[in-house]
């Protein structure tokens, strides 16, 4: 845990009030209790806090910045972006489901039941959903696909058709299959099997598309994906959206680390993930 | 009741707590009361339009972190334009930091922001990773000069120059800056560092060289404005590796009339507030009514007794 001395004011959620004077800032920094923290398959966890008001308002896209626990003796000094997994409104739970890659998803795993997680957020620009789309394609690469479960599960709250298309290295890191499927139709796409290759998920896609199951596209998770949904998109007239990642630093918008490339009017332009993200326009952008 | 205000020159901070350039903008409202703030200080702006650094612009390391963002913006007439009225929105002074490669251009940049709007301006001659001959002017006394007095030349506003601990002899930068007319002395910028990912075995950040922030530089930022404060007459505001308020109170007692935050907001994004509040209550406890007191009150007696006292003979 977290060997330096610093001056911060969280409150912590469940015990304390945060100030009275926040009612008008829409993130905070706050303390939320691990209600629980599994691992999923040899490499993804699902955790999941209780959550303060301000933190059950998060739109599906948006993320939270995460003070991750140190996996060693060193400490860790900049936090982890992290967007949710789901919301669990009833409960007043936020939930995340991410993969163990760095040294901060490592030190974020050794969170235990009743730990305390210290969460900023939330944070940045979410997906958006045209009430007139009848029904849209969400792809995804491996964990990515924990970002589209909102949106997956939004649509389906206002009766849009889901077509989901979960790419994946083997079946056992296909994940949320039985989340994708309660809103709408769940393909898998391995690499263990060849079907997750870039041709066939165009087939998949050109066949949604002629069936009139494709009113807008939502993606993260890989750049191939990416470039394939943006060529069809612009091939079909189809709107679409991708959440982007980038390593982070203030989550805010003042400290300008987290930019990616994107074209808008044929002029190349950096925008940054945080804060004008982390979810853009998929003809805009450049690569994920 | 604690009186939190304080004196840079003729500048009345309600507090001595101000963001540090380049992590500070309009967009931290989403998680605090920026009026609470000293000061508000803009990010460094350049005449022309800049790209910035290629990407990953930060990494972390053992003490902190490491950045080389490349001083990205719109240039100064979007700054003009569109945020100064964005800043004014809000009632603490605005600081407007700005940069150039050379004495002529940082002249003109002097004059363009000489607005009602803006309350100070502070030159960042001291971007760790320009080149000492285009814009890194704080790495040497003749060139701090030429380009304060410049600088001088064109405003009446309070000029703060923030210099580069980067410079070998830092005392004597800031006696440059002081005889070529600076207001207040900003000590200081990020070190510059190198970071090498072992796996790659390419540099950590993109554009290879950063600087380096965070509380591992503080003893160093802590000596030099010490060092400064009994060099120069003017306030000095300290600056580096801040994390909670003992060290405001180190950087006070080390001759810091005011400080600057940077990295702490990026750790806990409202850790200024916390830190003005926990300000008044440390020297409500200690018995401090001024926290301007503070300034300059370090004891610096000499030892009571040292070796040459231990060895002398005894009667």
């Amino acid at each position: 845990m977290q060997t330096h001395a610093f001056t911060c004011d969280p409150f912590v959620v469940g015990k304390t009030q945060p100030a009275a004077t926040d009612r008008h800032i829409p993130a905070e920094e706050a303390l939320c209790p691990v209600v629980s923290h599994e691992w999923v398959n040899s490499e993804y966890k699902h955790l999941v806090v209780e959550a303060s008001a301000k933190a059950l308002a998060v739109k599906a896209g948006q993320f939270f910045n995460l003070l991750c626990p140190s996996p060693d003796a060193g400490d860790l000094w900049l936090r982890r972006p992290q967007s949710v997994y789901r919301v669990d409104h009833a409960n007043r739970r936020v939930e995340f489901l991410y993969k163990c890659v760095g040294r901060g998803t490592r030190g974020l795993a050794t969170l235990q039941t009743g730990d305390q997680l210290n969460m900023v957020g939330p944070l940045g620009v979410g997906f958006t959903l045209d009430p007139a789309w009848k029904n849209i394609v969400v792809l995804g690469r491996g964990v990515g696909l924990a970002t589209l479960a909102p949106i997956s599960q939004l649509a389906g709250e206002q009766h849009i058709g889901v077509t989901a298309i979960l790419s994946a290295r083997s079946a056992e890191f296909v994940m949320t299959t039985e989340l994708f499927e309660q809103v709408g139709r769940a393909i898998q796409v391995l690499d263990s099997d060849g079907t997750s290759a870039v041709e066939n998920v165009e087939k998949i896609l050109e066949q949604l598309v002629a069936e009139g199951k494709a009113d807008a596209f939502f993606t993260c998770g890989s750049n191939r994906l990416v470039q394939l949904m943006k060529r069809l998109g612009k091939k079909h007239g189809i709107p679409g959206q991708v959440a982007m990642e980038q390593i982070m630093a203030c989550g805010l918008g003042p400290c300008y680390v987290c930019v990616k490339t994107f074209e808008v009017n044929g002029q190349k332009e950096l925008r940054r993930v945080c804060i004008d993200g982390p979810v853009f326009d998929l003809q805009e952008a450049v690569g994920w | 009741m604690v009186d939190m205000s304080v004196k840079i020159g003729s500048v009345t901070l309600k507090n001595p707590i101000m963001p540090a350039s380049g992590s500070f903008s309009t967009e931290l409202a989403q998680v605090m009361d920026i009026n609470r703030l000293g000061a508000l200080v803009s990010k460094t702006v350049s005449r022309e339009f800049r790209i910035g650094n290629p990407t990953p612009r930060v990494a972390e390391l053992e003490c902190g972190m490491i950045n080389s963002i490349g001083l990205p913006g719109k240039g100064v007439e979007y700054f003009l334009q569109h945020q100064i009225p964005d800043y004014k929105r809000f009632t603490p002074p605005f600081v407007a930091n700005i940069t150039a490669q050379t004495p002529e251009d940082f002249e003109a940049m002097a004059r363009d922001v000489n607005v009602p709007e803006v309350d100070v301006i502070e030159m960042n001659i001291s971007c760790p990773t320009r080149d000492p001959n285009g814009g890194n002017f704080a790495l040497h006394e003749d060139h701090t000069y030429t380009v304060v007095s410049r600088v001088r030349r064109a405003t009446d506003k309070p000029v703060w120059a923030k210099l580069s601990p980067n410079a070998g002899d830092i005392e004597s930068i800031a006696k440059a800056a002081e005889k070529g007319g600076a207001d207040a002395l900003t000590i200081a910028n990020t070190l510059l560092g190198l970071k090498i990912n072992t796996d790659t075995f390419r540099p950590a950040i993109g554009n290879k060289y950063g600087g380096i922030s965070g509380p591992g530089i503080k003893p160093i930022l802590l000596r030099m404005v010490h060092q400064c404060s009994k060099a120069v007459k003017i306030p000095i505001i300290g600056c580096g590796g801040i994390v909670k308020v003992e060290d405001v109170v180190e950087y006070m007692l080390a001759g810091a009339s005011a400080v600057m935050i940077g990295y702490l907001t990026f750790r806990n994004p409202s850790g200024m507030i916390a830190i003005i509040d926990g300000l008044e209550e440390w020297c409500s406890k200690r018995g401090f009514a001024r926290v301007a007191d503070l300034t300059g009150a370090m004891i610096d007696e000499k030892p009571a007794e040292t070796y040459a006292s231990a060895a002398a003979p005894i009667g």
